[in-house]
């Protein structure tokens, strides 16, 4: 057992010495692979420098003992760096398996380079040395794989904050008169965000009046009508009257199969008719310019 | 031939909130291909939705499966929702309106038995619960003869 640790120690040791010996020449046939050259298009040179940032961080992680750790501090040093290439590739329409396949590819250069140094040394040193190499490599690989999906997975979590503030703005229609347009789904999240933003803007506008236009929801069942009436009931508790406006025929019709009751809720089919009930109880009059009405008589 | 896309039979999984836009979106995909009109599609939409919320808040989440189901030349969805939760124990309590158990206005199952031509609840306590509704669209007949 003691013999086995100490025998991977000695391979992970003698691959390290060779990452750092060989580490010019790696570069070199590593810039020819179609990952580092498709995406360092740039010069040869950016290449081969990007090259040996990944050989120096391979051999720092040969060097620690554990090859096979994904999570070596000395991949650290090119998260950055291969992230952006795996993405790279991503965006010129490579799937994950063929980017993977990409990153496997680099291993048969630097295989073939560790075989030439063990031309007179015993084969069971050199199969050592080459299993060692092998589980590294298997490990860039993953190291890869892995920073390439967390960034999606990051950009996907941040895109779905943004869609949150996005999607509930209030619209002040008139001197006292706030509207929120919404659209797409009315989760509990999203019908958090707007409750909240629609009462701070209750308050800050002075209105009386609110209108909830749900034309963009394509789906009202029975917890966005709940979510909707809740946020009636507190928009009147701050002292505006709410009025829900943009109910489709078929919306309205499964509304009422479904069998909610939203008869206490005051609803419009328009924005436009919802306007103009708010403007109406303040006695605003909207009328034909003067001069229209000359013309006309 | 058939005006309507082809609709194949597919399984939903109904793990999480975002599962729920997912199912809507795939039995909207599938109404609108079979030639539903916009106000039964809202309709079977709305069912679906509430079934699904159904399967994931008390089966702690589930499947939908959906198979086209034709009636004579009508054509038709079929949606199961399937859980393997803690069942129902009084159906009847269960399919009354404003009955909630989840904080909801209770009006989920009665809802959208309301909502689709066909409606079948079946639970065992402890061993899951299984809905499935069937709608069918239908071509409203013209209101008399056309003149020869």
């Amino acid at each position: 057992m003691t013999d086995q640790v100490g025998a991977n120690e000695a391979a992970a040791a003698q691959v390290c010495s060779f990452l750092q010996r060989r580490r010019e020449q790696i570069a070199q046939r590593w810039a020819d692979a179609s990952l580092f050259r498709t995406v360092f298009t740039l010069s040869r040179e950016e290449a081969v420098e990007a090259c040996k940032a990944v050989v120096d961080a391979l051999a720092d992680v040969a060097l620690s003992g554990r090859p096979e750790d994904i999570a070596a501090p000395a991949f650290g040093t090119v998260r950055d760096q291969l992230g952006r290439m795996a993405a790279s590739r991503a965006r010129a329409g490579f799937t994950p398996a063929q980017i993977s396949e990409e990153v496997a590819a680099l291993r048969a250069p630097v295989v073939e380079l560790l075989r030439g140094e063990f031309t007179d040394s015993s084969e069971a040193t050199a199969q050592e040395g080459v299993l060692a190499l092998t589980v590294l490599m298997g490990s860039l690989r993953l190291v890869v794989m892995e920073t390439a999906l967390s960034a999606g997975e990051e950009l996907i979590a941040r895109q779905r904050l943004q869609l949150l503030e996005v999607a509930t703005p209030v619209i002040k229609l008139w001197e006292g008169i706030v509207a929120v347009p919404l659209i797409g789904t009315l989760d509990s999240a999203r019908s958090q965000v707007v409750m909240e933003s629609l009462l701070e803007a209750i308050v800050a506008q002075r209105a009386q009046y609110a209108i909830l236009d749900i034309t963009g929801v394509p789906t009202v069942d029975s917890l966005v009508a709940q979510h909707l009436m809740k946020t009636v009931a507190a928009a009147r508790l701050m002292g505006a009257e709410c009025i829900v406006s943009g109910i489709r025929p078929a919306i309205a019709q499964t509304i009422v199969h479904l069998g909610i009751d939203l008869g206490t809720i005051l609803t419009r089919a328009g924005l436009a008719d919802a306007l103009a009930y708010a403007l109406a109880q303040q006695g605003i009059e909207v009328s034909a310019h003067r001069m229209a009405r000359a013309s006309t008589r | 031939m058939p005006a309507s896309r082809d609709v194949t039979a597919a399984r939903v999984a109904i793990g999480s909130d975002t599962d729920l836009a997912w199912v809507r979106q795939q039995v909207r995909q599938a109404a609108a291909g079979l030639g539903f009109s916009l106000v039964q599609q809202t309709k079977l939409i709305t069912a679906a939705s509430e079934l699904a919320r159904n399967t994931l808040i008390h089966g702690g989440g589930g499947y939908m499966e959906i198979t086209p189901c034709p009636q004579g030349t009508a054509p038709g969805l079929r949606l199961s929702f399937v859980d393997s939760g803690p069942g129902i124990r009084n159906v009847e309590q269960a399919m009354a309106d404003g009955y909630t158990s989840g904080g909801g206005l209770g009006l989920g199952l009665s809802g959208a038995k309301r909502l689709v031509h066909e409606f079948l609840l079946d639970t065992c306590p402890g061993r899951g619960t299984t809905v499935t509704i069937t709608a069918w669209a239908t071509v409203v007949p013209s209101a008399r003869p056309e003149a020869t």
